[in-house]
């Protein structure tokens, strides 16, 4: 047993039981962060405020919300919006949250891909990452049901459908998710459950690895450097703060950090008080009814992309791509031959790939909300046939790649 | 070092941009119809040219008009002939009371209706009396004089009698022109009026009762039951909402719905009271809002001052 020896202070008295003085040190003051980074590498923050946004924002929303198929409309548009003190406002940050979470991570994951963060020991930070995007889709889907509107409802129907399609045929396995022929209670009690239980925990869990997994390859930086992070920590500890490559995580690199957030917050809340209805879809503020399917279903614009994929094939074909689709992402540090990890600029091909890959999943997002007719439905095959050809085209770009 | 950061943000922004603009603006104009206004002017229907005179109006509202046959005038103490359930078992719907309707509806379009109610109503669809489909009101063929005087007389006793367009609030706009047959629950409105709250569950029970067999003569005579509109100020844009109540046809052809022939005035208050069932909170929003800028504009003023003294020596 450790030898414990009469606090001087409640500072010591909790050093010598929880070492607080080193986890401080490990966590803040001596985790270095490279200089030669830009705002791009303050994503991370950016995400973990709107996560606790989302949390807290949350929390107050399950107070009120009643999840059966009776009430839970009217206990999200009557109770939450109209008699909760300020439910309205929960609701309006919880909502406008859950769409632009997704487009700080569709930014931060395209820094990374830029950067080639990925790469030589990066791989976990990278899987890590893709498992939080899986992760946090099924978050926002099982969320999109809560409401119970016209878009839960038929969101339901048509992505669980997807197993009973073509082929695949699994009418057992729909059955199975739905607990029932069609999404009812059965349905909805479940993706509640998810929603604000497990999938949470699950997320939590993953942001403890995703963070950890950046420990020993150290955060990437813009030049594509490769630092002695401890030489250079030395160099800042012996106080040659201007000369060091390197900075604290507190409070040099959370300074940056919190500056940025507050720009985005700016931005974030302008969103909440005068521009949510991208986020809050007015179809979804027409009850549930079974009986009268919406002129157009569209999921929410971040699962655009991958839903253009499936659809403008024959429906086995569509499945696969589809598939193919979901995983390719997570292989791409083992897809990526180059031996380079430097900024895109400055590797060729793969400069090019990644602007068409970035542009082809912008128009595929458009054609995915688009009705599939006419030159929507060509612009739509050609940018999925673009999306398979660039995955399937990165590993021989790269292979040949000269070293830098 | 160059400094790269606005350039970043330059493309970050305008891909960010673009994608909004395609998924949103882009995308809705191109899945909904676009309707223009006509700024209610109804200009299908015909002008009125005479001057109405309203002690004649009166006398024909009450006499050889036949209005009174199936229409109450509160104001003038004049009850209906049955109660709404039983009416709507009768018409399909309940015929609304004319106290007010000469504020709420275009005199235009009263005039018309008087003549040609299906016409007026856009339901010549549902309504061909050449195939023996009658609308249940019945038109006013002419008490004997010149049938264009008696109309615009019947018009100015309405407008006579009905409140100014000050005193006419959002909620009796609604519930003249909309509220037989949409609820609003929000609003603990329901087809036979406000629901009033019972003492005793069997009372309260009964009244739902009535309510649902109202409801069944009104799903019989409109093929389904017209939704209620506690939400709809969310699930429909402002402009949607008003272009539908001035021509509903121009939306959805072939619908049941009736153009209900309000005016401008009484068209924006229909809006404003659904505003109040369905987004009660739109103007502690904006101030909310207001307050909340400012906040994070500091904010994010302190945070940039912090940085640039933590980064001096950094430098």
């Amino acid at each position: 047993m450790a030898q414990f020896t009469k606090a001087t202070s409640i500072k010591d008295w909790l050093n010598q039981r929880l070492a607080i003085e080193k986890v401080e040190k490990v966590m803040a003051s001596e985790y270095w962060i490279p200089k030669n980074i830009n705002f791009l590498w303050a994503m991370g923050m950016v995400l973990a405020i709107t996560f606790a946004l989302l949390l807290v924002s949350g929390i107050f929303l399950l107070m009120y919300y009643q999840p059966h198929v009776d009430l839970a409309f009217d206990s999200v548009n009557y109770t939450i919006m109209r008699e909760v003190d300020f439910g309205w406002l929960w609701r309006h940050i919880h909502g406008v949250a859950a769409s632009v979470v997704f487009l700080v991570i569709y930014i931060h994951m395209f820094t990374g891909i830029y950067y080639g963060s990925y790469k030589k020991g990066r791989e976990m930070i990278w899987i890590s990452g893709m498992l939080l995007f899986v992760t946090f889709s099924a978050e926002a889907f099982s969320g999109y049901m809560l409401p119970w509107g016209q878009m839960s409802y038929w969101a339901g129907m048509v992505i669980t459908n997807i197993f009973s399609l073509g082929d695949l045929h699994l009418d057992g396995l729909v059955e199975w998710i739905r607990g029932d022929y069609v999404p009812a209670q059965a349905f909805l009690s479940r993706f509640f459950m998810l929603h604000v239980l497990l999938l949470p925990l699950v997320i939590i869990g993953l942001i403890g690895l995703h963070f950890a997994a950046l420990r020993i390859p150290h955060v990437n930086n813009q030049d594509g450097e490769e630092i002695d992070f401890e030489a250079e920590s030395k160099k800042y500890l012996a106080g040659d703060k201007a000369g060091s490559k390197v900075m604290r995580f507190a409070n040099d690199f959370m300074s940056k950090d919190m500056m940025i957030v507050g720009i985005y917050l700016i931005f974030f809340f302008y969103l909440v008080f005068y521009n949510y209805s991208f986020a809050l879809d007015p179809v979804n503020f027409d009850p549930a009814d079974m009986l009268k399917t919406p002129t157009h279903i569209y999921p929410e614009w971040y699962f655009l992309w991958s839903y253009e994929i499936l659809r403008p094939f024959s429906v086995n074909i569509g499945l696969i791509a589809f598939g193919f689709a979901q995983v390719i992402f997570v292989l791409l540090p083992w897809l990526d031959r180059s031996p380079n990890t430097v900024p895109a600029s400055r590797r060729g091909l793969f400069q090019i790939w990644f602007w068409l890959l970035l542009i082809d999943m912008i128009v595929l997002t458009a054609m995915g909300k688009l009705p599939p007719e006419g030159i929507f439905s060509t612009i739509g095959l050609v940018a999925a046939l673009m999306f398979i050809v660039l995955w399937i085209a990165l590993p021989f770009i790269t292979m040949n790649e000269k070293k830098v | 070092m160059k400094n790269k950061e606005p350039l970043i943000l330059v493309v970050v922004v305008a891909f960010s941009l673009l994608t909004y603009w395609l998924v949103e603006p882009f995308a809705h104009s191109v899945m909904h119809k676009h309707v223009e206004s006509q700024n209610f002017a109804y200009a299908d229907l015909p002008a009125i040219t005479k001057t109405g005179n309203v002690a004649n109006g009166k006398e024909l509202t009450m006499g050889a008009g036949g209005c009174t046959g199936c229409h109450s005038i509160t104001k003038e103490g004049i009850p209906a002939n049955m109660d709404a359930v039983t009416a709507a078992g009768v018409y399909g719907v309940n015929p609304p009371d004319l106290s007010d309707a000469g504020a709420v509806y275009d005199a235009k379009f009263l005039a018309d209706l008087i003549k040609n109610p299906a016409h007026a109503l856009k339901v010549e669809h549902k309504f061909d009396a050449a195939k023996g489909q009658m609308h249940p009101m019945v038109a006013f063929y002419g008490a004997g004089g010149d049938i264009d005087q008696e109309v615009a007389d019947m018009v100015a006793y309405m407008q006579s009698i009905a409140v100014s367009k000050d005193e006419l609030t959002p909620r009796m706009a609604y519930e003249n022109a909309c509220g037989r047959c949409h609820e609003m629950r929000y609003e603990n409105w329901t087809q036979l009026g406000t629901k009033p709250s019972f003492k005793f569950e069997k009372d309260a029970l009964a009244y739902d009762i009535e309510v649902l067999e109202y409801q069944e003569a009104l799903t019989a005579y409109m093929g389904k039951l017209p939704p209620d509109l506690s939400a709809y100020i969310r699930s429909r844009s402002e402009h949607f909402l008003s272009t539908f109540i001035e021509d509903p046809q121009a939306h959805l052809a072939g619908t049941a719905m009736p153009r209900v022939g309000v005016t401008a005035d009484a068209a924006q208050k229909i809006i404003e009271h659904m505003a109040d069932a369905g987004d009660t909170k739109r103007h502690e929003r904006a101030s909310v809002g207001a307050n909340v800028m400012w906040y994070i504009l500091i904010f994010a003023i302190f945070a940039y001052l912090w940085k640039r003294s933590v980064w001096k020596e950094l430098h």
